[in-house]
């Protein structure tokens, strides 16, 4: 990781206008990407951790959805003012994506060379034999056995945590600097998790691409990522190191979540924490912390304003009134 | 729970063989051996965690047991009863010991009937079969309370399922598990589907459940960190088998079969010193189709211990210490 950012997001917005009101799944996303980073974005589901990075690709479908605001800087210019032709010169190239399904992410009816060769072909301007050639090598950087063969084959031949290694193949394919990888292991077993986490650090490493991991789990950020994000309604409410959100989560809702994680290393002998109540509903949410109905430290302040963020001296910061007075501002 | 040491639940040589079929009017072609001869039992009171990946057995041996699947081979005894031996009629009667809550919240609640009407289902058919004597009113009162007991309001009794979130969706599958009082309950990933915050929750409620009705759950999951938590004992399947059986803290601290190593060392735990640290054992490939029955054991392909007797002889589950059962021939000697 070095200390050049390539992916700015500043105060992105993004709204839904449904029957029901507006839902305002990304409300004012601010952080930065550094050059071979990995950056995990963590929240239960309906937090906005995946309208937020299909917003980054301006892949949000209008309508019913609209990015209402902010910037998106990749080295400097920004993704949500280009023209369409223009983003897709970055989209699958230098920024590309894994999704959660790799079955329904991959085309059934055609053959993995197929989807392959067409999108190296389409960003690295060579033709097809040489494209096949490279597909095959990343198929074999991969970890797929065999890929001279199994490159002729269809999705449905493949299990899942070898398609998922086809999407890592593929979203890898064109040298991106950055990967987005949108829940990649969530719907596959243990031991297949493991191997699909391994290759991913081991791949990006080597090739020195900066990833934005997406998922739902405590462990997986854990174990891969430099920094997190926080997510809740629609918000970052913590970010900094991984270490150090672990060690001293500042806001309410990361401590709750950490602790209500039953631990495989720890003989659970007591009662685990949860947090009470429920996930708010995010339309038409009040301009109020969203978390205070759930939070054991709500105060008065937290039921009439969202919080400001508040940096701590180690580069970590949290959204909470309860750091109005001991941090500085920003 | 002075009768803790009674056995609730005893499963012999349970196996499970799904017809494959070529097409329509063709015979079968082959067979899937979903569950091929489990042994356990599970007594008065306690949790045993059934833990291991997708398609190794886990959700089919709680169906057999259920009889939702009527069994290939084997004995299901609740009670000292032979559950597969019963007619459909006795069946009823005997699955008021025996109730099921199922993974997703969404798909196991009928969209038309009404969370009141979903708890009240179970002590209805009892009533139209004769084997509940209520009058409507003790019916009503019996499904607040349930409600109650689960952490929902009773004015939620007219709502419809699309109108709660998943975890109070999983609290009226609970409820309606409850209705009949009974004695055992097997939990299908009962958790799986819920977010952090709200598994949590639901699981708690599990152990406050189990605490004030003596009950006793056979809990399956994927997650090994939630079934650490709930169970006082975990078995472990690989491919249709138990491969290890032990008390929940000692098969963590000390796992035995190579399989319960490789899955306990790929759980991630959340914790960043811990995970930097950690040796990872990496198995190689995928669980292989159960769709032959393999001489020797199941895990062979991927076992990074293996040894040339494994692939020609089945190792079977046998106890190693008072309470710990593994199926490896590490550990004891092939016959």
């Amino acid at each position: 990781m070095s200390d050049e950012v390539i992916l700015q997001v500043k105060d992105l917005k993004t709204y839904f206008t449904v029957d029901e009101g507006v839902v305002k799944a990304v409300d004012g996303v601010s952080f930065d990407l550094h050059k071979g980073e990995t950056l995990g974005i963590v929240g239960e589901s309906g937090s906005g951790k995946s309208v937020t990075n299909l917003s980054i690709i301006n892949l949000i479908s209008t309508p019913p959805g609209k990015i209402a605001g902010g910037e998106v800087l990749f080295h400097g210019k920004d993704l949500l003012k280009m023209p369409p032709h223009e983003i897709r010169e970055i989209r699958g190239n230098k920024i590309s994506m894994i999704f959660q399904d790799p079955m329904t992410s991959l085309n059934p009816f055609l053959r993995i060379s197929t989807q392959m060769v067409e999108t190296i072909v389409l960003h690295q301007k060579i033709d097809k034999k040489a494209a096949k050639e490279k597909a095959i090598e990343m198929l074999k950087l991969a970890g797929i056995p065999a890929p001279e063969k199994r490159i002729d084959q269809y999705p449905h031949q493949f299990s899942g945590g070898m398609r998922q290694r086809v999407m890592i193949a593929m979203g890898l394919s064109c040298n991106p600097e950055i990967l987005i990888a949108d829940e990649p292991t969530s719907a596959l077993d243990v031991t297949i998790q493991a191997q699909i986490l391994e290759l991913m650090r081991e791949l990006t490493r080597k090739l020195g691409t900066a990833v934005i991991l997406i998922t739902h789990s405590l462990g997986v950020v854990a174990g891969m990522c430099d920094t997190i994000c926080v997510m809740y309604a629609g918000r970052i409410v913590e970010r900094g190191r991984t270490e150090e959100i672990f060690e001293s989560p500042r806001h309410p809702y990361t401590q709750g979540l950490i602790r209500s994680v039953p631990r495989l290393d720890q003989e659970t002998k007591e009662r685990l924490y949860s947090i009470p109540g429920q996930p708010p509903n995010v339309i038409d949410l009040p301009d109020c912390c969203p978390f205070y109905p759930r939070c054991e430290r709500a105060m008065d302040i937290c039921k009439k304003k969202y919080p400001p963020v508040v940096s701590f001296e180690n580069n970590q910061s949290a959204s909470c009134w309860l750091y109005g007075k001991e941090a500085q501002n920003v | 729970m002075s009768d803790r040491h009674e056995v609730l639940l005893d499963v012999r040589g349970l196996k499970m063989h799904f017809p494959v079929k070529t097409g329509l009017f063709s015979g079968t072609r082959g067979y899937i051996y979903a569950v091929d001869g489990v042994d356990f039992q599970v007594k008065k009171g306690e949790t045993l965690g059934l833990v291991g990946e997708s398609g190794c057995g886990k959700s089919t041996t709680a169906r057999a047991i259920a009889q939702l699947y009527r069994p290939t081979a084997g004995e299901v005894f609740l009670n000292h009863k032979d559950l597969t031996k019963l007619r459909a009629a006795e069946l009823i009667e005997a699955r008021k010991n025996m109730q099921m809550v199922f993974q997703d919240p969404y798909a196991s609640l009928n969209p038309r009937m009404t969370a009141g009407d979903i708890i009240a289902e179970p002590l209805r058919i009892f009533k139209k079969n004769g084997l509940l004597v209520a009058s409507k009113e003790e019916i009503d009162d019996r499904v607040e309370q349930l409600m109650e007991k689960v952490g929902l309001s009773r004015f939620f009794k007219n709502r419809y399922p699309h109108e709660f979130s998943g975890g109070q969706r999983q609290r009226i599958g609970i409820a309606r598990s409850l209705a009949l009082n009974p004695q055992l309950i097997l939990c299908d990933e009962p958790v799986s589907a819920l977010d952090v915050s709200i598994q949590s929750q639901i699981l708690n409620l599990f152990k406050d459940l189990q605490e004030e009705f003596g009950l006793t759950y056979l809990f399956i999951a994927h997650d090994l960190s939630v079934i650490k938590y709930i169970s006082n004992r975990v078995a472990v399947m690989y491919l249709g088998l138990i491969v290890e059986i032990a008390d929940a803290n000692d098969l963590y601290k000390n796992p035995l079969h190579p399989y319960t190593e490789a899955l306990l060392s790929a759980a991630p735990i959340p914790d960043p010193k811990i995970e930097a640290k950690r040796q990872r054992i990496i198995l190689t490939g995928d669980v292989p189709s159960p769709d032959k029955q393999r001489p020797g054991c199941n895990f062979y392909d991927r076992c990074p211990k293996r040894m040339d007797v494994c692939k020609k002889v089945r190792p079977s589950l046998k106890e190693t210490e008072p309470g710990h059962q593994v199926s490896c021939f590490l550990y004891h000697k092939p016959e």
